[in-house]
């Protein structure tokens, strides 16, 4: 019956929506960021534990749609051992896989994110998937104040 | 079973007959804002081929016609609401314009440090605002009738905020997240026994229902025109005149003077004082089409054939398992708001959009009804006179399928 929306929500997406990876409260967390989509209501709040430059531990907590709790999700697993300019190269080409010019998109570069690369084609949709990646963009900035996409 | 010429009407709407993503349209999204019959298109794009210029100034043949049809719109928003006079309705953008300007002339001229303004729990942001806004500029103090789980006004709670102190209350006809529909009349009889002006907000209502304002007694009621199969951008304020003339204008400009000098202008009298600037000429004549068009089907036989519509998608959405519905007034409009156990409305939203249906996703507009309910957003179909038994078949067969494949 939902043909169409097959590029949108892969089985992945469901998984990861189902089945949150990383979806705990973190103690000793070194850096902790809310994220807030006002027009939806979603809200997360994402935890780092942190070695020097690099992200050593990454979880969250939060409620969602499937796309933005399936997005964060992931996220909490591929950032987990990357270096902050790791990370931020990463949240760079996530936001030009769901934002921008088709030419510029490296699937290959963003790994498993590519399953959310059908958000594309639902501008509704965008901030949703966006929403955890502005979140670690604000964490890797040391920033504590929480952000929203309005 | 009625007979209700819905057929009929379904044609009279062109849009209606487009395809999303393949799909026939279904179109429950009403509450936020209804689709146009011909008869509204046809009468704007006539005014701009034939009968458009600007109105009240000139002594051109076009000029006078294009008053003349703006007036007898106001007429009508004056029949169709029954109010006593033409001279008590004003033209503004929409209901949102309507509550602000109420805030800033009424309010700023009679709300003081310490009074009191009256809503409940369950308004649109359109009513919490602009009196949260005048409350900063007085001092003023909102207080916040309550309601039940049902999603019901608490009535005595409701009469235990009137005192002394209260200057205003200004609630809603009817909840656009939940359907509810208050007990207006009963609340106007009893602020007015205390001495305290009403506004209702019947942005919701006005398309659902019959409404007549002196029956009500109301001394403010606001609503929007695309929410009354009429154009975007247009909106009708009434207040009682003796209350209209003692509020001071809202904003200053061309038609609403009768002189002007640079030491001091003179106001216009009712209704231009209040109507600054040149109007949307053509959206009010083509809210008068819509008005047309509504009298000649019938407010109450509409108010019948959707109750008959909320019955039956009520019914049907009972028997989905892991749905449950937001707001279950006994007194309700054609408005089905829900949440499906985890699965979250915009992904609700998108997938019923994907099968050709436009339902609403979001906390519309309500946050602090989404806080009551402890939900950060609700699904809501919305219903509309155009809209059939067969519609609601599809939402709930997309609704059961999509419970499937999110397992």
């Amino acid at each position: 019956m939902f043909e169409d929306l097959r590029d949108l929500y892969q089985e992945v997406i469901f998984d990861h929506n189902r089945n949150p990876r990383n979806f705990r409260v973190m103690d000793n967390a070194d850096r902790k960021v809310d994220g807030f989509n006002p027009l939806c209501g979603d809200r997360l709040t994402l935890f780092l534990k942190m070695d020097g430059d690099k992200i050593v531990d990454a979880c969250f907590q939060g409620s969602g749609c499937a796309i933005s709790t399936a997005s964060v999700s992931l996220m909490t697993e591929i950032i987990k051992d990357k270096t902050e300019a790791e990370a931020d190269a990463l949240f760079k080409l996530f936001h030009e896989m769901t934002t921008g010019k088709e030419e510029h998109i490296n699937l290959e570069a963003v790994g498993k994110l590519a399953v959310l690369a059908g958000v594309r084609e639902y501008p509704a949709r965008v901030k949703c998937a966006t929403l955890a990646w502005h979140t670690l963009d604000a964490a890797l900035k040391n920033e504590t104040q929480a952000i929203s996409t309005e | 079973m009625t007979t209700f010429p819905v057929a009929k009407i379904r044609v009279d709407f062109p849009i209606l007959a487009e395809k999303i993503r393949g799909k026939d349209l279904v179109y429950l999204d009403n509450a936020a804002s209804c689709q146009k019959p011909n008869a509204v298109i046809d009468a704007i794009s006539n005014v701009y081929r034939h009968e458009y210029a600007n109105i009240h100034r000139g002594v051109h043949t076009l000029s006078v016609r294009a008053t003349d049809k703006f007036e007898a719109a106001r007429e009508k928003v004056q029949r169709f609401i029954n109010a006593a006079s033409s001279k008590e309705i004003i033209f503004v953008r929409g209901a949102t314009e309507a509550v602000n300007l109420i805030a800033q002339t009424y309010g700023r001229a009679n709300i003081k440090a310490g009074d009191e303004i009256v809503i409940t729990a369950m308004e649109h942001h359109s009513n919490i605002v602009p009196w949260q806004m005048l409350c900063e500029q007085t001092g003023a103090v909102l207080k916040v009738a309550p309601m039940n789980t049902q999603g019901e006004l608490i009535y005595d709670a409701f009469e235990a905020l009137l005192n002394d102190k209260t200057k205003l209350v200004a609630v809603v006809h009817m909840s656009n997240a939940l359907g509810t529909i208050n007990p207006v009349k009963k609340m106007i009889d009893a602020a007015h026994a205390k001495g305290i002006p009403v506004m209702l907000d019947g942005a919701q209502a006005i398309p659902h229902m019959a409404v007549d304002v002196q029956a009500l007694d109301c001394d403010f009621y606001v609503f929007s025109g695309h929410k009354l199969y009429g154009p975007s951008g247009i909106g009708v304020l009434y207040g009682k005149q003796a209350l209209l003339e003692a509020m001071p204008p809202y904003q200053g400009g061309g038609d609403m003077i009768k002189t002007v000098t640079f030491e001091k202008s003179q106001y216009a009298g009712l209704p231009h004082k209040f109507e600054a600037g040149t109007p949307s000429i053509a959206d009010v004549i083509g809210l008068g089409a819509a008005i047309d068009y509504l009298h000649d089907i019938g407010m109450e036989a509409i108010a019948a054939y959707e109750a008959e519509l909320l019955d039956y998608a009520t019914e049907k959405a009972s028997q989905i398992k892991g749905l449950r519905i937001i707001g279950e007034a006994a007194e309700k409009g054609a408005i089905l708001s829900f949440v499906l156990d985890r699965i979250h409305p915009h992904d609700i939203g998108t997938m019923l959009d994907s099968l050709g249906i436009a339902i609403r996703a979001g906390h519309h507009c309500a946050m602090p009804v989404m806080d009551f309910y402890g939900v950060p957003a609700t699904a809501r179909a919305s219903f509309a006179m155009y809209n059939t038994k067969e519609e609601i078949d599809v939402l709930m067969a997309g609704i059961t399928n999509l419970i499937e494949v999110f397992g």
